[in-house]
């Protein structure tokens, strides 16, 4: 248990609240998504309030990562999918936040868990699918049939269509929550070698070198990783809203 | 206060082995973690699934209404605000830039202008000048040859006057060249006829 290195996905309870049978404690992943939120939103609150003209750094950095998903949603979906900015610009400034904090040695990573990935991509798709049929109705369903298929192989694709449009909640859901596992796994394996290994002796602590440079070298990828997953978070939530506003598009 | 669960959760083990008195410092949370460390992998632990998604809700969803109402708003009205000003900057330019264009066409007109003003000004100088001359030249010609004319004049009197004494001269000369040859007193009148004879014949 000492190194286990699945540890720190570990949810411990610090106000425990139980409604109805269930269990609703206030635990460690509540208090880092309270802490995700205040962070990312007190980030974009404080460094745009001076409504600069001439930005400031950190402005500029609130305007860079909000012209970022802009331009993104605006390439994915098109004009008409900006209507969902403020939703995709929520899922990556919490995704990027969540990750990055979860960099802290002794924090907790919101996103490792495959619960709350799973509810954020099904918030995506869920949302994918009230505004398809909202908007078009039946029309809807021609986001399974693509233009210009011949007669013979309609089923076959339509088959292979909606395998993948079900697949994609698990994907995406399964993908950022992986990422983050793994890399968080590997960089505690790693780390506990530098540790047992020191203990070892004059020799060990020659030893823990390599290990010790391999968590560095793993410790900047991770910083890589989480800012990518969540710009695919971002991305993908893109390219499935477009199928919301342009449905048979594609 | 989230750094004691979390120390629990990484410090101790760490160290778990040589301190065990800091183990023992954190048995209270290392409890809690037994209840659900039951082999089960955490991130599958389905009892945690309730509370996670209750505040990833509460959370997520205060987090949306902030961005929605608050941060996409003001982000968008820094951009857009910014955009038109620079638009905005950028027609004064142009429109200062017009001007500049048409104070420096009006410049280089009135400067044609006025070239062209100073070289009729110095035409009419010349012209002026010329004509003056012309006139000055005129004037003295015609009073020279007014002079000239009046001393033709002159020199024709004195010679027609010279020449009617000539004839008198003559006259008498011939009168007494006639005297002194023969002694006799020729008439004048005769005189006067032969000597307009002789002039005649000369």
């Amino acid at each position: 248990m000492s190194n286990d290195p699945t540890h720190q996905f570990q949810i411990s309870k610090i106000v425990p609240i139980e409604i109805g049978g269930m269990d609703f404690s206030f635990t460690n992943a509540s208090l880092f998504m309270v802490a995700t939120v205040a962070c990312a939103a007190g980030f974009l609150y404080f460094s745009t309030s001076s409504r600069g003209l001439v930005p400031s750094r950190a402005q500029s950095v609130a305007e860079m990562s909000y012209e970022f998903i802009a331009s993104m949603l605006r390439e994915g979906a098109g004009s008409h999918g900006m209507k969902f900015f403020p939703m995709v610009f929520s899922l990556f400034m919490f995704v990027l936040t969540a990750n990055l904090l979860g960099m802290f040695p002794y924090f907790f990573t919101v996103t490792s868990q495959i619960i709350v990935t799973f509810a954020l991509a099904l918030f995506v798709i869920g949302t994918v699918l009230v505004y398809g049929f909202y908007k078009h109705g039946l029309h809807f369903l021609n986001v399974f049939v693509p233009s210009g298929v011949p007669g013979v192989l309609l089923p076959l694709v339509v088959a292979i269509e909606i395998i993948s449009f079900l697949s994609r909640p698990i994907s995406l859901s399964v993908r950022l929550f992986a990422n983050m596992l793994a890399g968080h796994i590997t960089l505690k394996v790693f780390s506990g070698f530098v540790v047992s290994l020191g203990a070892l002796g004059a020799i060990g602590i020659g030893g823990a070198i390599l290990p010790l440079i391999m968590t560095v070298a793993l410790t900047g990828l991770e910083f890589l990783v989480a800012f990518l997953q969540a710009y695919v978070f971002a991305v993908l939530t893109c390219m499935y809203l477009n199928d919301a506003v342009h449905p048979g598009g594609h | 206060m989230f750094v004691t669960p979390a120390f629990a959760q990484d410090g101790a083990p760490a160290n778990g082995e040589t301190h065990g008195a800091a183990g023992n410092v954190h048995t209270e949370t290392g409890v809690a973690h037994g209840e659900h460390g039951t082999g089960v992998f955490p991130p599958f632990d389905q009892s945690t699934y309730p509370s996670q998604l209750l505040w990833l809700v509460i959370t997520f969803g205060f987090f949306y209404l902030v961005m929605q109402k608050v941060i996409v708003p003001r982000v968008g009205g820094i951009l857009e605000h910014r955009h038109d000003r620079i638009a905005q900057d950028l027609d004064e330019a142009s429109r200062l830039k017009a001007e500049a264009d048409a104070a420096v066409e009006t410049y280089e007109k009135e400067l044609a202008a006025a070239r062209a003003k100073a070289g009729s000004i110095a035409d009419q100088a010349r012209d002026a000048a010329k004509a003056k001359a012309a006139a000055d030249r005129a004037s003295i010609e015609a009073e020279l040859s007014a002079k000239l004319s009046a001393a033709e004049a002159r020199i024709a009197d004195i010679k027609a006057r010279a020449f009617a004494e000539v004839g008198s001269i003559a006259e008498d000369t011939a009168a007494a060249i006639v005297d002194q040859l023969i002694g006799a007193k020729a008439t004048p009148e005769d005189v006067k006829a032969a000597v307009a004879a002789a002039k005649v014949e000369a």
